[in-house]
């Protein structure tokens, strides 16, 4: 069975005949090209094909596109622009909190799920947040220290100042 | 002008920018028009002769588009010995073995013709331990061992499971032994485990009209996998085209060869059309490659003033199914087998075991975490023994500057220094002498690695520049996460005195234009790849001198390069880089020079081969890294959980290149390491051979939750003579030493040694109950 759905994506309308099979995280990358949800497991247990829905995190693999007719989604490459990063994106690079990078797009989500419910975590509301999302590369160690400073910044100025200009500093 | 310094200073990564906002591609990101979805059959036994491979049915799944087996394709292939064809052809050795894979046009219609691939198989009996391989009589995993190709320094015994053996005869062992007052034997065990990189292996592969194969992959050695594709298909490395773009870890499990030959066979047969073969999670546990397994039995010899003289070191490892790679760890482990201890009278053994199970291969130590989880422990019980303190112990007992290897290669000045490791971490932790609560404890364990490669194993890059002067710096090592991208940036910025910003390093090789590197292993990049950008920016910074003095009519000798400019101190006058890159052109119009652009590279120099039968060489290896950690952990004797508080990690790295790239280093080993001390390991059902936690749910690796409270780094900085700017390799070593640490501390707080890998809540609750220390059973 296929369905027509319209979902916002990154505040653009898409409106596309899906499977009724298809994953969110499939409509992401095979439908829309955007890529940087990234599949891990397909089974919900690395936090790689996290995505906003309705500013929630959400495992894309374990949501079916159908679902998220009606829905807003945000995806990594509609949270914060070269010129203008979120705070989190701009924290996770000044903390050296990057490696590999394929776990980062759904850290970030995550995180930022999480600041937009509860601007002062602590890190241990920080840990449990991010708990679902597996890095095999940094330790997490500098990316726990990147949401706290990025939360500071979120609570000063909800729109966020770039803190990196379009390259390097 | 101060000069500018970018090296050791730090500046955000600079493939950063495109890791969070989601713009890096790898290979699962790429799409390439009409492009086919494989599908690999798989054997569902641990040993068993193939009778017959029947793909007409496969082929009649509608959308299928190709299938092929092993006898399409009966070539060998191995990085170091060739015992893998692409399909098993006769046989299968381990559940998971490849014997069959189709393409299609979508995913499901793979899967499908998949299954309807129909084979006979005739069960043979299956050996899963390296102990049951080398017993008399045991199956043979490869009755043609004998007759594999293989490198020269490599041992396999044909007639037998061993597929590797490497000796270490130093001094009068047995002699030595008999004149110590003390000596301990002990036996320690490691299990299988994965590298479980978050982007599973991907690669894809096309056979245009003309002829040529183009690969894209999930690499970490894309001229390696180019070598290696055209020794099995036989091509040209001219017809062979490899391209790596972002990788999503590796940790070794990318190294050498992988799914690119099934890639390049079903491509060979789908009429010019791409094909993809990607592994789900569950084949990336039980399919790819995994660490080996160990069994460590050590003997130690102990004098009156605690001063080890005689050291037996037997290293059996289990290999799985294929030993390309693994047979060189095997070597590593021989070579490196005393740790970071002077051992005056040796005897080593490292032998490698075909077992029926997953294919073993490099994982970030290439050995070393696992020879360590038994030395370390093994001097720590000794220490304890003979009633010295384990940190005099091993300090009465590390190697450093003067003393001698197993291999009798004598440390200079340059090799770095455990002692002040062990010192450093002491004084952070507080380990020495001091009394703790009870279930609380402290411990710690050194390490140490040398780069395993062939001694030839070389890196190139090629510098050039662009008409606005930014620097583009070509490199073949890959930017897995560790940061080599960003490592490259620093010294050339350091080097040619420019802005980060204007230095663009194009790390994503592509074997068509990049320039050659061996392999991304080995903690060798930041050395190899370091050293040769140094050499080929003297030559830019000669060009762009030489240029500027003809242009200026002035001696080369008064010139100077300063931030984007040549300048002339006595005229104060000077020339901005834009005019010199592309060549100077005089206000008359003729023009001078080209376009600046220089190649150099690195071969790591004098190593000569080990002695055959002793193992005993001057200089075996290009580089040694020393570094220790000490934990402090807290068991819980209701539960037997332990819970690691407090880490405290230093390493001689010779010079930092990037604070912030190197304590990621750090946390990201202590964490990985933890993992394995405390959760990971590959189970197997013996009935069925088949892995039994090959999914994230069943088979944890460390999360947020894991992490203990604190993780404190340090690095000492005795400069590598032949490291760039005093620096050599970590990337590997900060995961050595973490599971022996924990390990030592346990029996700090409790008095229970595990010697089993890993440290799980039952075993330590059943230890304290034989102990008397538990709850009541
Ligand atoms: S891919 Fe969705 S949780 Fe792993
Ligand atoms: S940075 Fe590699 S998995 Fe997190």
């Amino acid at each position: 069975m296929r369905h027509e759905i319209t979902v916002r994506v990154n505040g653009v309308s898409e409106t596309h005949t899906v499977a009724d099979n298809q994953t969110l995280v499939s409509f992401l990358r095979d439908t829309l090209d955007l890529t940087g949800a990234k599949e891990g497991c397909n089974e919900g247990e690395c936090g790689a094909c996290v995505v906003l829905v309705d500013q929630k995190a959400v495992n894309s693999c374990l949501m079916l596109a159908v679902e998220a007719d009606g829905h807003e989604v945000t995806t990594i490459e509609g949270l914060g622009r070269p010129d203008q990063l979120h705070p989190l994106q701009a924290a996770l690079l000044h903390h050296s909190a990057v490696q590999c990078g394929y776990c980062t797009p759904g850290m970030i989500l995550t995180a930022a799920a999480l600041l937009h419910q509860n601007p002062s975590p602590t890190e241990a509301d920080i840990r449990a947040a991010l708990a679902g999302n597996l890095c095999r590369c940094t330790g997490y160690r500098q990316i726990i220290d990147a949401v706290i400073e990025a939360s500071s910044h979120v609570r000063a100025n909800a729109t966020t100042e770039p803190r990196m200009p379009r390259r390097l500093q | 002008m101060t000069d500018p310094r970018y090296v050791g200073v730090g500046f955000p990564r600079v493939d950063g920018l495109e890791k969070v906002t989601g713009a890096a591609r790898y290979t699962a990101d790429l799409k390439f028009p009409r492009m086919l979805h494989a599908a690999v059959v798989r054997s569902p036994h641990p040993h068993a002769r193939v009778l017959d491979v029947r793909l007409e049915e496969a082929l009649a799944v509608p959308g299928v588009r190709a299938a092929v087996a092993g006898r399409d394709f009966p070539y060998h292939t191995g990085i170091y010995l060739k015992d893998q064809t692409v399909f098993a052809t006769d046989r299968v050795r381990f559940v998971g073995d490849p014997v069959a894979a189709v393409a299609a046009e979508i995913p499901e219609a793979a899967a499908e013709a998949a299954s309807r691939v129909q084979v006979d198989y005739e069960p043979l009996p299956a050996i899963y331990d390296a102990e049951a391989g080398i017993a008399p009589g045991a199956p043979l995993v490869h009755p043609d061992l004998g007759k594999y190709e293989v490198v020269p320094w490599i041992t396999p015994q044909g007639g037998t499971n061993v597929c590797n053996h490497l000796k270490v005869r130093k001094g009068d062992y047995e002699a030595a032994l008999r004149a110590c007052p003390h000596a301990f034997t002990w036996t320690y065990r490691v299990p299988q485990v994965q590298h479980v990189p978050m982007e599973p292996h991907c690669s894809v592969a096309r056979f245009d009209p003309a002829g040529k194969v183009i690969v894209h992959t999930s690499a970490q050695s894309p001229f390696t996998v180019r070598h290696l594709l055209c020794a099995c298909f036989k091509l040209s490395h001219g017809d062979v085209q490899v391209v790596v773009p972002a990788v999503g870890g590796g940790f070794g499990g990318k190294a050498g060869i992988n799914l690119e030959p099934i890639a390049v066979a079903l491509a060979m047969r789908a009429g010019g059309r791409p094909v993809r073969v990607m592994v789900d999670r569950a084949e990336e546990f039980y399919a790819t490659v995994v660490r080996q397994g160990l069994t460590a039995t050590l003997t130690t010899g102990v004098d009156r003033n605690g001063k080890v003289q005689a050291q037996k070191m037997h290293y059996l490892w289990n290999c799985g199914a294929y030993g390309g790679y693994g047979v060189n760890v095997v070597r590593a482990a021989g070579y490196t087998c005393g740790g970071a201890y002077e051992f005056p009278n040796v005897w080593g053994d490292s032998i490698g075991v075909y077992t029926n199970r997953p294919v073993g291969s490099a994982y970030r130590g290439f050995g070393m975490s696992e020879i360590h989880w038994a030395l370390e422990q093994q001097m720590d019980r000794v220490a304890h023994e003979v009633g010295i303190d384990p940190i005099d112990f091993r300090l009465r007992n590390c190697l450093g500057p003067g003393k001698a290897t197993v291999t009798g290669q004598v440390l200079g000045e340059h090799a770095g220094r455990p002692d002040k490791c062990i010192e450093r971490v002491d004084a952070a932790l507080k380990i020495r002498g001091q009394k703790r609560r009870r279930f609380t404890g402290k411990g710690i364990a050194c390490a140490v690695k040398a780069p395993a490669m062939p001694n030839n194993a070389s890196s190139s890059v090629v510098l050039k520049f662009a008409e606005d002067a930014t620097l583009e710096v070509l490199v073949s090592g890959i930017d897995y996460g560790q940061g080599l991208m960003t490592v490259a940036a620093a010294f050339a910025a350091e080097a040619l005195k420019l802005p980060p910003e204007k230095v663009r390093v194009r790390g994503k090789p592509d074997t068509d234009l990049s320039p050659y590197d061996w392999q991304t292993v080995a903690s060798r990049q930041t050395w190899a790849t370091g050293n040769a950008i140094l050499r080929a920016a003297a030559d830019v910074k000669r060009q762009l001198l030489a240029m500027a003095a003809e242009a200026l009519g002035v001696p080369v000798a008064e010139l100077e390069l300063e931030m984007e400019e040549v300048v002339h101190r006595p005229s104060d006058r000077a020339l901005p880089l834009t005019a010199l890159v592309m060549g100077y052109q005089f206000p008359d119009g003729h023009t001078i020079g080209g376009p600046v652009a220089a190649t150099a590279s690195h071969v790591p120099e004098g190593l000569l081969y080990l002695d055959p039968e002793t193992s005993q060489s001057p200089k075996p290896v290009a580089k040694w890294t020393f570094g220790a950690q000490g934990v402090e952990v807290t068991v819980d004797p209701d539960t037997g959980q332990l819970s690691v508080d407090r880490v405290v990690a230093c390493y001689d790295v010779g010079h930092v290149v990037h604070p912030g790239l190197i304590r990621g280093q750090t946390y990201g080993g202590v964490v990985q390491g933890l993992g394995t001390a405390m959760m990971e390991e590959l189970l197997l059902d013996e009935q069925t051979g088949r892995v039994r936690n090959a999914a994230l749910m069943d088979y944890k690796i460390p999360t947020t939750e894991d992490l203990p409270a604190e993780v404190e780094a340090y690095y000492v900085e005795t400069p590598q003579e032949d490291g760039p700017m005093g620096a050599r390799g970590i990337g590997e070593h900060t995961l050595i030493p973490t599971a022996a640490a924990i390990a030592n501390a346990l029996f700090d707080a409790c008095g229970i040694r595990i010697t089993e890998m890993p440290i799980t809540a039952e075993k330590v609750l059943r230890a304290l109950q034989e102990q008397g220390k538990g709850p009541p059973r």
